[in-house]
């Protein structure tokens, strides 16, 4: 079990403080709950607690990468995607400012707070947007990555991160997809935190004597997608699993590549169905939605029949 | 003659008196906190500030009917500051929408108590809140359509300080003093403490009564105590004092109000209870009970 991705983005801001002057860090009174907090206290004059006004943060930061100063702005995943679509999409996008947008609880992980706090379409809404990039973090090591990748970039950056701690995966150097598990019979691409659910499924999978190639997909745009190309021609059967409802987000953003190439396998896609979510504990969550090794390992079982 | 909250809430539908409002509100403090500790979740500090202010309406002022939860005449309640949805299911439950076991099931999963409140979920709720600043224009628009339709419902809106941070709140001021909607009063529950720190460290709100003047707001001309009933009943008073719309209620308040290791601590907006603080705290708590109960 690693720690929570948000407790690695809040250290991992610190330590790019020293070695980057013009980062700011700015957040919309959560600072305690994002953990940039962490960078407040260690570069006080470097920080901006604006209050809970999401939008009127983001074009702060904008105006400030005008003037090439490097903002990260943070506060929960929802309502930047939500509240502050307009100035990101308007201002940040358009004018295709350096912003790195870190949305924090992303998914259901904000689970007891419910339906209202658990971004479900923050990954739908970024993607569709010219000029940003999208990263979904499988991991706190993967979210590091994330943030320094962010920072190499000249346009804007969203990263969705995740309120809990979740289990380490596999590493790779930079972030980009990783094979988790290797197998011939059925390919599973997992966005995000699902990786791990993911790869506990090949292990279900394979006392039925199913191999299943499973891969951790972050990088939603650009897309990571060229492993899973590969993969499919191998297995001929596709499972995406994602934190987020179908319409628009990881399953979407495959399918399309599938078919614009015209590749055609056995597909099938988990993430939540045209519905709204609601309060509980985060595992038994995401597993009331679809998200459990339980479950992908029967989608991918009913795949490979 | 001696009584007890048991008493008390043996005959919910009359209107309480401020020393009995007061010992409801300490009871249903001790709800709160032991229905937090038991769920490990939940925001006790915003819900302890609003625990007189929800009291006193559902208990004195609101024109409501448990049996029917839908009723188009009723008074309408928004709690803008969603996150203290602890304190407002606690006195729904009281007040007879729902049974008060069910508290037990907050933020379980497939409950009705969301960890937010939810209008399709629960019975009571008026409107579903969480993502803050959204609970003011809202109420525009119930009170516009009640002079619309010819009704006479009034419409309360329950806010923070934290919830005014968002621009969309004041946006709702300027279109409330536009259309000065009959029946709209915005009552601001001011602790001065935010989810990070207190608003002078996160947002400083300057002299919010002449902010909310110069907006175009009818506002009491003083500041009531939030946790004094005798105070609240009488800022009621003021609200039937005249016909000047819409009206603003400012309420000195105090967050996490009860506990002397909660009260003003920003620490305590959303944090898990853990035992030793609910072993200390629940005493505290209990001792206040006791001390209204003695006066009833
Ligand atoms: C749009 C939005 N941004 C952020 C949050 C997270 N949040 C919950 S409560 C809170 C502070 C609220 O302060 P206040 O309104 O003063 O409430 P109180 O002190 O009475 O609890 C914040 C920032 C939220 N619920 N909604």
């Amino acid at each position: 079990m690693s720690i929570a991705m948000r407790d690695a983005f809040g250290k991992k801001l610190v330590e790019l403080g020293v070695t980057h002057p013009n980062l700011v860090v700015l957040d919309a009174d959560v600072s305690s709950s994002t953990k940039s907090a962490l960078f407040g206290k260690a570069y006080p004059e470097r920080f901006f607690n604006v209050g809970v006004a999401e939008a009127n943060m983001v074009d702060i930061a904008a105006g400030m990468a005008t003037a090439g100063l490097r903002p990260v702005v943070n506060a929960f995943a929802i309502f930047l995607a939500l509240k502050a679509t307009d100035q990101i999409r308007n201002t940040i996008c358009y004018n295709n400012l350096p912003v790195i947008i870190a949305g924090a609880y992303g998914g259901l992980s904000d689970s007891f707070d419910g339906a209202s706090h658990q971004a479900i379409t923050d990954i739908a809404i970024m993607r569709a947007l010219p000029n940003m990039q999208v990263i979904v973090p499988s991991d706190s090591f993967q979210a590091e990555q994330a943030l320094e990748y962010a920072l190499t970039q000249q346009g804007p950056v969203y990263i969705r991160l995740n309120r809990n701690a979740m289990p380490d995966l596999p590493r790779a150097a930079a972030i980009s997809t990783v094979k988790v598990t290797e197998g011939s019979d059925v390919t599973i691409a997992a966005n995000g935190i699902t990786a791990s659910f993911a790869a506990e499924a090949a292990e279900l999978l394979k006392k039925e004597g199913i191999k299943a190639e499973v891969f951790s997909v972050p990088m939603v745009k650009p897309f990571g997608i060229e492993a899973i190309v590969e993969s499919v021609a191998k297995t001929g059967r596709l499972l995406t699993v994602e934190e987020h409802v179908l319409a628009g987000g990881f399953a979407s953003a495959v399918s399309e590549v599938f078919m614009k190439r015209g590749i055609s396998c056995r597909f099938d896609a988990i993430g939540i169905e045209d519905t709204f979510t609601e309060s509980g504990p985060y595992i038994p969550l995401l597993a009331k939605y679809g998200i459990s090794a339980e479950n992908i390992a029967a989608r991918a079982m009913a795949l490979s029949k | 003659m001696s009584s007890t909250v048991k008493d008390l809430l043996g005959d919910v539908k009359r209107k309480f008196n401020a020393k009995e409002l007061s010992a409801l509100a300490a009871y249903f403090r001790t709800v709160m906190f032991e229905t937090l500790y038991k769920s490990q979740t939940g925001h006790w500090g915003g819900a302890a500030s609003s625990a007189e202010l929800t009291t006193a309406l559902y208990f004195n002022r609101l024109k409501i009917d448990p049996k029917n939860p839908q009723w188009e005449e009723r008074d309408r309640l928004i709690l803008s500051k969603g996150h203290a949805s602890v304190n407002l299911y606690t006195v729904l439950a009281h007040r007879g929408f729902f049974p008060t076991e069910e508290l037990e099931t907050f933020r379980r999963l497939d409950s009705r108590l969301q960890g937010h409140p939810s209008m399709n979920s629960t019975s009571g709720v008026d409107m579903s809140t969480g993502a803050l600043g959204h609970g003011l224009s809202i109420g525009v628009g119930m009170a516009l359509a009640a002079r619309l339709k010819g009704q006479k419902f009034w419409t309360y809106v329950i806010s923070g300080e934290g919830c005014l941070n968002e621009g969309q709140s004041w946006e709702a001021m300027m279109s409330a003093a536009k259309y000065k909607p009959e029946g709209l009063v915005l009552m601001v529950d001011y602790n001065k403490v935010q989810l990070d720190g207190t608003e002078d460290e996160i947002m400083p709100m300057g002299c919010l009564a002449s902010k909310l003047t110069s907006f175009g707001w009818h506002v009491a001309p003083t500041a009531y105590n939030g946790h004094d009933t005798a105070s609240i009943l009488d800022s009621f008073a003021w609200m039937d004092s005249d016909d000047v719309w819409p009206k603003a209620v400012i309420y000195d308040t105090v967050k996490g109000k009860g506990i002397s290791f909660t009260e003003n601590k920003s620490a305590w907006h959303g944090a898990v209870i853990d035992d030793d603080s609910y072993a200390k705290g629940i005493v505290e708590l209990n001792a206040d009970l006791a001390k209204k109960e003695a006066v009833l």
